[in-house]
């Protein structure tokens, strides 16, 4: 896991103006190998939200130096696959993991890329998703995106994350992006290119971001359900 | 403070030469385990309750009451009792029952069970597992302190006039340890009635338990029985000695590679260091139990797992006899410095009795007074 701050500083408007919130961005790369196309693909889709967070300062400021102030956090699921196993034999995180899960559960926004294996997303990716909380993923604004050999298995996405996230109830933007091994070297004449496929959805996923306090919200993990009586 | 150990008794294969007790065998080595417990010098025996294979222990007070009457000292109690999938009455009546028998050396830990199949098999609902233990638990405290119940629920079919008998001994029910894992929702029962609570802490670490055992300490003082210092806490601990640590660690290794629960999944080492369990030198065990207190508070009682895992009975009583003589009596030592006065010991019949007997003293006291104050007129 990698922790980088883009965006400088807090700026503002004018003076006297709030300082606008810290983002949290959430990245995880279920990829393999390493160096990974799969982290290739998280990376670029990383650079657009964030950029796209810049473009636009709700409070009337303009360009991009007016930018969000965003922190990224990438989760690169190789790292952690012992940790990831030893939690669904023992049910409890390492602490290397724990971190994990709990800038998860902090996030605004989460960027979620895996490689598809054989019709589905990878092993390790779903293992990850059943190591977290299913109570901690709620509102949380997902980009779902995915990579793999042929441009025949694009559907995963919209059949196999889609519903996953949707379960724990996530806000899924609309626009998947998948890449096939040929997206890396097309113009995009047959449709959008990889690059403005990855635009659209970054602009999607930033709006939501933009808008989430999820990041500042505080929770308590002792909360009892509405209407609890001990006796 | 009381010390003793815990049992799940599980019947694992010896990973080091492939043998299985049988469940006969299994069922004498508890008794054996739970007498040797008594001679070294340790305060408590706990069994589980369990109704599935490789456990053996579906019927924990006819257990406890034949080891109850093979030794004098030893106080009794489970780990734990299913409140969610047992008849409160039966729990009510078993037992005060035990209690009579073993003079009191009788308390319980509610417990809510983890296998799933075991709620249809009782006829019950996993997904009503917490408001199970809520209801069944309101009912067994009113069976053992009222005389005639007439009560009605949504579990089980309504009471009129119902005694439960025998009624616990001396009128003072045997007390009760509410044991989770992860429920806020046990902790906050467990502070409303005032009762014990008990982290099991040995397949997780200790934070998590330390957040759930301050919050129980804080909602008992809300609710009314004392400081937030004077909540009733339990713990577990799972430990393996020998004189050399390393001698320990060699031994203890193919055990833990193929426990049941954490078998096969991280490495001896890296989960002694996130969880409580400790393999080495008995020092090395004292250390580490003696910082407890440091964060989880002064509490009243420490159990440890020492039975599981397909170890060997010799094996076993080898590890109660440096639990008892080595490392007990030096924690006993290190959790009395500085423990402040007003912290409670852990419950025993003798001490509820002199509780019950010191809060009835004042009314005592006054009706005397009135008597007095009426022969004067």
């Amino acid at each position: 896991m990698s922790d980088e701050t883009v965006g400088g500083t807090v700026s503002g408007t004018g003076e006297g103006s709030a300082p606008r919130a810290r983002r949290s961005l959430v990245v995880v790369s279920a990829g393999l190998s390493e160096p990974s196309s799969t982290r290739l693909l998280a990376d670029r889709i990383a650079e657009a939200t964030v950029a796209r967070l810049g473009d636009v300062d709700p409070s009337g400021g303009s360009g991009s130096d007016a930018g969000a102030h965003v922190s990224i956090t990438v989760i690169e699921l190789r790292e952690l696959a012992h940790d990831i196993t030893n939690n669904l034999l023992t049910g409890f995180a390492s602490p290397k993991l724990q971190e994990a899960l709990d800038a998860l559960a902090e996030a605004d926004g989460l960027i979620a890329v895996t490689p598809i294996f054989t019709t589905s997303y990878s092993g390790l990716f779903k293992s990850f998703i059943d190591v977290i909380d299913p109570q901690s993923l709620p509102g949380l604004p997902v980009l779902i995106a995915a990579t793999g050999g042929t441009e025949r298995h694009s559907l995963a996405l919209d059949y196999a994350l889609r519903p996953l996230f949707s379960y724990l109830h996530a806000v899924v933007v609309p626009t998947a992006v998948y890449a096939a091994s040929s997206d890396w070297g097309t113009s995009g004449n047959s449709g959008a290119s990889i690059s403005e496929r990855i635009a659209r959805a970054a602009g999607e996923l930033a709006a939501l971001v933009r808008n989430s306090n999820r990041s500042s919200e505080v929770r308590d993990p002792f909360a009892l359900p509405a209407g609890f009586s001990p006796f | 403070m009381q010390f003793g150990i815990f049992t799940v008794s599980d019947v694992t294969t010896d990973p080091t030469n492939d043998t299985t007790p049988t469940e006969h065998e299994r069922i004498k080595a508890l008794v054996t385990i739970a007498r040797k417990a008594e001679e070294v010098g340790l305060d408590v025996f706990a069994l589980g309750e369990h109704h599935n294979e490789p456990f053996v222990s579906s019927s924990p007070t006819t257990t406890l009451a034949y080891i109850a009457a093979q030794t004098e000292n030893l106080l009794l109690s489970t780990s734990t009792t299913l409140i969610t999938t047992n008849d409160p009455v039966k729990i009510a009546e078993d037992f005060a029952m035990l209690q009579h028998l073993a003079d009191g050396r009788v308390d319980v830990m509610m417990g809510r069970g983890n296998t799933g199949p075991v709620y249809p098999w009782f006829g019950k609902d996993i997904r009503d597992g917490i408001p199970l233990a809520i209801e069944n638990y309101a009912l067994l405290h009113k069976l053992w302190r009222q005389h005639t119940v007439d009560w009605q629920g949504k579990y089980r079919t309504p009471l009129q006039g119902f005694t439960s008998t025998p009624r616990p001994l001396d009128d003072v029910p045997p007390f009760v340890w509410h044991g989770s894992i992860r429920s806020p929702e046990i902790a906050e029962q467990a502070a409303y009635y005032g009762d014990g609570f008990f982290a099991n802490n040995i397949f997780w670490p200790k934070e998590h338990y330390m957040k759930l055992i301050g919050y129980y300490r804080q909602r008992f003082e809300h609710y009314g029985h004392g400081t937030a210092d004077q909540a009733i806490v339990g713990l577990g601990g799972q430990a393996f000695m020998r004189a050399k640590s390393q001698d320990a660690v060699t031994e203890f290794r193919p055990y833990f590679d193929n426990a049941p629960v954490y078998g096969h999944g991280p490495s001896l080492e890296d989960f002694t260091e996130q969880t409580p369990l400790t393999v080495g030198s008995p020092q090395q065990v004292i250390d580490r139990y003696a910082s407890m207190r440091e964060y989880f508070g002064d509490y009243q009682r420490q159990l440890f797992l020492m039975d599981h895992a397909g170890l060997p009975l010799k094996t076993v009583l080898e590890q109660l006899d440096i639990l008892g003589e080595e490392v007990v009596p030096v924690l006993r030592k290190e959790f009395a410095k500085d423990r402040p006065a007003h912290v409670p010991d852990g419950p025993t019949h003798a001490s509820l009795v002199a509780a019950r007997v010191a809060a009835a003293a004042p009314v005592v006291d006054a009706l005397i007074d009135d008597a007095a104050l009426e022969v004067t007129k």
